[in-house]
């Protein structure tokens, strides 16, 4: 009852006065009412103060908030051989990117990812390092080139990864795997050495950038310049529309002189055999082929390979990752003794004419041990001619006494001995031609006559690689002139209509003292397959043209001279490298090779087919 | 014949129809707005017109009740809201804060009926009593306003807490409490304000923190109230249009269908969008206001009053909290954000309103 009396009922109480009570609810409305209307007012003034006096700061931000400059990666420029057969393409991809701001625990984001696609090992250590190369906000790809099945899981639980995306891209594809490695290189992800030769801000939006060969000799031309997007971005920074684009410059398309079918017929006819064959046009240094076995695929290289891939490239054996083309150095062996012949008919030393005895042994006065031919009953009476036809030492030996080392040297030098080609290949080996003052310098050593003597059949010091010996060749066959040798043939710049050839430039000109000394060597070559006794005439019957070469045998473990050279007991890795110069057809050469096939033992045997199918296969195609 | 089977208090709706014709205009800028916000999803406009339907059918059905019917009602209605609150402790369940509860059909916050209940039992409780309250009154009141707001504190949703607890204040004010016990009061809850810090969850605590110094952490908390400042600033004048309004398009503006709709519209309209909301809301709350002092019985004026000044609180505290003048709490922009329970109390209360109007002439 007490409890009704205080709630419910006004038993008991003072009485209402509807007049007071009125009076005092409406001061208290007009005064709710006034105060309202003031916190209004102020209200207003907040809203001015944010939309009209601070619109400017505000708007900016809001702008800066959604439009995002992004750099769009420019299109790589795609590479053909000279008959037009693309060997490096762009194929569309996905890659998986991160957005570190974005990720709030990346250690979780990579665990998580880590069950739907296959991360590589290391490419938690990958994306630490990358990143540090990326601007805030900007996406860091972690894996390249997804399959399907990986782009589908991913989109499934895409929501559920904020700041991770998968975007696709070009990805860059060589058809032709290992056949081209050597000469064509490949790209590979961007890393810091990268950039330091490259204008990062053009780089901005590439992932890929030239790390060997082609690939990388002309990476400015194959890239071409970023454009720029501006667009505008949803709070999760996905792209909601573009704004403004400023396009990209995709890079410019090269065509090289390489031939696939050229190619592909000489890494057939190495075989298994691990060797270096380089095809070069005499008339205007383009390189038609250059194979280096054994070699391996480049596309893993692209979207980056497992290091145990990687490993297992490195511990097959014949090092795959050696360009022998560019990088071999191989002891010349007989393949030096038409440029030793020329030198010493040029120099004066000898006539055509002039005639050398063989008897088997060669002296030098004052010496007891022999220098041999490689018939120990000797050759008898040989020229210039004979002695290339049959290869024989013994007149070498005499030209190169006769001429001294230094006078070899400089002339040898003209044809490119001892220094780089200049080839656009990056990483060429330069050789040794070696001289006095080269063996002072290198072995605090002064010269012995005998080294002279060896020199003139290219054994000793002299160290070439199968590159120089196409371009030395070259430079006797077409009247002195050497090519620096361009793989680059052509190259069609955005814009263009047809591809602009690139001729090769000139690095050298053997001045020509008497033509018919020129010709005389060149008769010689023609004799090693033509002649009667050439040491090469198992070549024949040719399929309609005349071919002219010179073989070689380069020792790989330095036999006493006592030794027997037959090779069928020597354990393989022991036998010689067989080497094979040539060129055709003999009266207009429109090519010119250098084979070398590693323990391959005679060159005759082992390497000049392998330069006949090269030139076969070059002569019977259709002229350009 | 159908007058026949109603009951006698029942009558014909007498309508104050400004009023209703400044809340269905206001309600359509709000449908207007949403469909911005949401992004162009008919879906979501058409949910929140079915929910102004159920609200206005509330109104309407409201206004036909006489006041002294739902004096009657007041504190049942009010023992009710009690027993679901209490309820919600037991089983409610919702996003982190267990402010739902589950009927497998009907889903709706408790807090949202003590919104009405509160003042309507307060309009009750003065009703039958001299004013201004004396001491004895003010406490009994004051006790019956705290025991809900520490349950929906306690949920916890401290700012529906807090406005339950000021609609209730506001009826007090209303029913004259003196100027020097307000002064009183005031300065003890000021006194009150660490202990309140101290029973603060922790989020809680970071939205005010974030208030005072939203650059400590704009990616997080911070993130609300720096976005929704630049789309209120970046609206200018006159906006960036309908449907154009980049912060509200990207996702920049968190929450912009409910509790940031009205950033959304300041981007949009600017300044004079958000001029002309305020200008109807201060009409329809001055309209109400003259129709509570229209009112010739003290329950009839003291819960249209505080329902009119409660309605303006949460108007001044959502566009407060948008501009970044007020922390960010839970308060929706009354009739335009979207959400289903407030947009019926809200028109269920102005159906009280209308009743008070239509029943002006025949109060006891």
């Amino acid at each position: 009852m007490k409890f009704r009396r205080l709630i419910g009922s006004p038993a008991g109480r003072p009485l209402k006065d509807p007049y007071l009570e009125t009076r005092l609810f409406r001061s208290r409305i007009v005064t709710g009412f006034a105060l309202l209307l003031l916190v209004v007012a102020g209200l207003m003034l907040r809203y001015f103060w944010l939309q009209v006096i601070q619109h400017e700061k505000f708007s900016a931000q809001s702008n800066n908030n959604q439009v995002k400059l992004v750099p769009v990666a420019p299109n790589r420029g795609l590479i053909y051989d000279r008959r037009g057969r693309p060997i490096a393409e762009n194929r569309p991809a996905y890659r998986l990117e991160i957005v570190p701001e974005k990720v709030a625990d990346i250690e979780q984001i990579f665990a998580a990812l880590g069950a739907l696609v296959e991360l590589p090992e290391d490419a938690r250590q990958r994306f630490d390092k990358d990143r540090l190369r990326y601007r805030s906000f900007d996406a860091v790809p972690i894996k390249f080139n997804l399959n399907e099945e990986e782009v589908a899981r991913f989109a499934v639980d895409r929501h559920r990864y904020p700041g991770v995306d998968v975007v696709p891209y070009l990805a860059r594809h060589y058809p032709y795997k290992e056949l081209l490695t050597h000469a064509l290189g490949y790209v590979g992800r961007i890393d810091e050495n990268d950039l330091a030769t490259v204008d990062p801000v053009n780089y901005r939006a590439s992932t890929h950038i030239g790390k060997s060969g082609i690939e990388k000799q002309y990476e400015a031309r194959l890239h071409g310049r970023s454009g720029m997007e501006k667009v505008e971005t949803n709070v999760q920074g996905r792209v909601i529309q573009v704004l403004e684009r400023q396009d990209p410059q995709h890079g410019d398309d090269l065509v090289l002189a390489l031939d696939i079918a050229v190619q592909q017929a000489a890494w057939a006819a190495l075989g298994d055999r691990p060797g270096s064959v380089v095809a070069i046009n005499p008339n205007d240094g383009s390189v038609l082929a250059m194979v280096s076995k054994p070699a391996f695929d480049p596309n893993p290289f692209v979207y980056g390979i497992s290091a145990a891939a990687y490993q297992a490239i490195l511990d097959a054996p014949g090092q795959a990752l050696f360009n022998r083309a560019i990088q071999g150095s191989f002891e010349p062996g007989s393949t030096l003794k038409p440029f030793v012949g020329l030198a010493a008919l040029e120099e004066g030393v000898a006539t055509r004419d002039r005639r050398v005895f063989s008897s088997g042994k060669f002296f030098l006065p004052g010496v007891s041990r022999p220098y041999r031919d490689w018939n120990e009953r000797g050759h008898g009476w040989v020229n210039i001619e004979s002695a290339l036809e049959i290869s024989v030492n013994s007149y070498f030996y005499q030209l190169a006494l006769d001429l001294g080392i230094d006078r070899m040297h400089d002339f040898l030098a003209q044809f490119g001995f001892g220094q780089i080609t200049g080839v656009d290949v990056p990483g060429e080996a330069a050789g040794i031609l070696p001289s006095r003052a080269w063996k002072r310098e290198r072995f605090k050593q002064p010269w012995y006559p005998g080294e002279t003597v060896i020199a003139g059949i290219g054994q000793g010091f002299n160290v070439v690689t199968p590159l120089q010996l196409a371009v030395a060749l070259a430079t006797l066959v077409n009247g002195g002139q050497r090519f620096e040798p361009r793989l680059l043939y052509a190259a069609k710049q955005p814009g263009d209509q047809r591809a602009q050839r690139i001729w090769a430039p000139v690095g050298g000109q053997v001045p020509v003292r008497d033509a018919e000394n020129w010709q005389a060597v060149q008769q010689g070559l023609r004799r090693v397959i033509h002649g009667p006794a050439g040491t090469a005439r198992a070549l024949l019957p040719l399929d309609g043209y005349e071919m002219a070469g010179k073989s070689g045998t380069a020792q790989v473990v330095q036999m006493s001279q006592d030794q027997d050279k037959q090779s069928s007991d020597v354990a393989a890795n022991l036998r010689h490298h067989a080497l094979f110069i040539a060129y055709a057809p003999f009266d207009k050469p429109a090519i010119v090779v250098a084979v070398v096939v590693e323990h391959g033992g005679g060159g005759s045997r082992e390497a000049a087919p392998v330069a006949r199918s090269v030139i076969d296969a070059w002569l019977a195609q259709e002229p350009e | 014949m159908i007058r026949r089977l109603l009951p006698a208090w029942i009558s014909w709706p007498r309508l104050d129809w400004s009023l209703l014709a400044a809340l269905m205009l206001l309600l359509g800028l709000g449908l207007l707005v949403l469909y911005s916000a949401s992004g162009e999803d008919p879906d979501v406009v058409l949910r929140q017109a079915m929910r102004i339907g159920i609200g206005l059918l509330a109104l309407i059905t409201l206004s036909l009740i006489p006041p002294h019917i739902l004096r009657a009602w007041s504190p049942w209605l009010y023992a009710i809201g009690l027993g679901l609150l209490a309820a919600t402790w037991v089983m409610g369940e919702g996003k982190g804060a267990d402010r739902w509860l589950d009927f497998g059909v009907v889903r709706f916050q408790p807090s949202e009926v003590m919104k009405l209940a509160l003042p309507m039992v307060l309009a009750w409780f003065f009703h039958p009593r001299s004013l201004p309250p004396n001491l004895q009154m003010t406490a009994i009141a004051f006790v019956l306003l705290i025991a809900p707001a520490l349950l929906i504190a306690r949920q916890p949703d401290l700012g529906t807490a807090l406005l339950v607890g000021i609609s209730g204040c506001i009826v007090i004010f209303l029913a004259g409490l003196k100027w020097r016990w307000i002064a009183g009061l005031v300065g003890l809850a000021a006194l009150a304000m660490p202990g309140l810090w101290m029973v603060m969850h922790e989020y809680q605590k970071n939205r005010v923190l974030t208030f005072l110094d939203p650059s400590s952490d704009p990616l997080g908390t911070g993130w609300n109230i720096i976005q929704s400042k630049i789309a209120v600033g970046s609206g200018g004048w006159t906006g960036k249009g309908w449907l154009h309004g980049t912060q509200s398009r990207l996702e920049y503006i968190p929450e912009r269908h409910t509790d940031f709709i009205l950033a959304v519209l300041s981007e949009e309209f600017g300044l004079l969008g958000v001029g002309l909301l305020l200008l109807a809301y201060v009409f329809i709350i001055g309209r109400c206001l003259y129709i509570s002092s229209l009112a010739k019985d003290t329950f009839s004026r003291l819960l249209a009053g505080s329902l009119a000044f409660t309605f303006a609180v949460y108007v001044l505290v959502n566009a407060g909290m948008v501009s970044g003048l007020l922390p960010v709490v839970g308060v929706p922009l009354p009739l335009v954000s979207y959400g289903g329970t407030s947009i019926v109390t809200l028109l269920a209360g102005f159906g009280m309103l209308m009743s008070v109007y239509g029943h002006r002439r025949f109060m006891r």
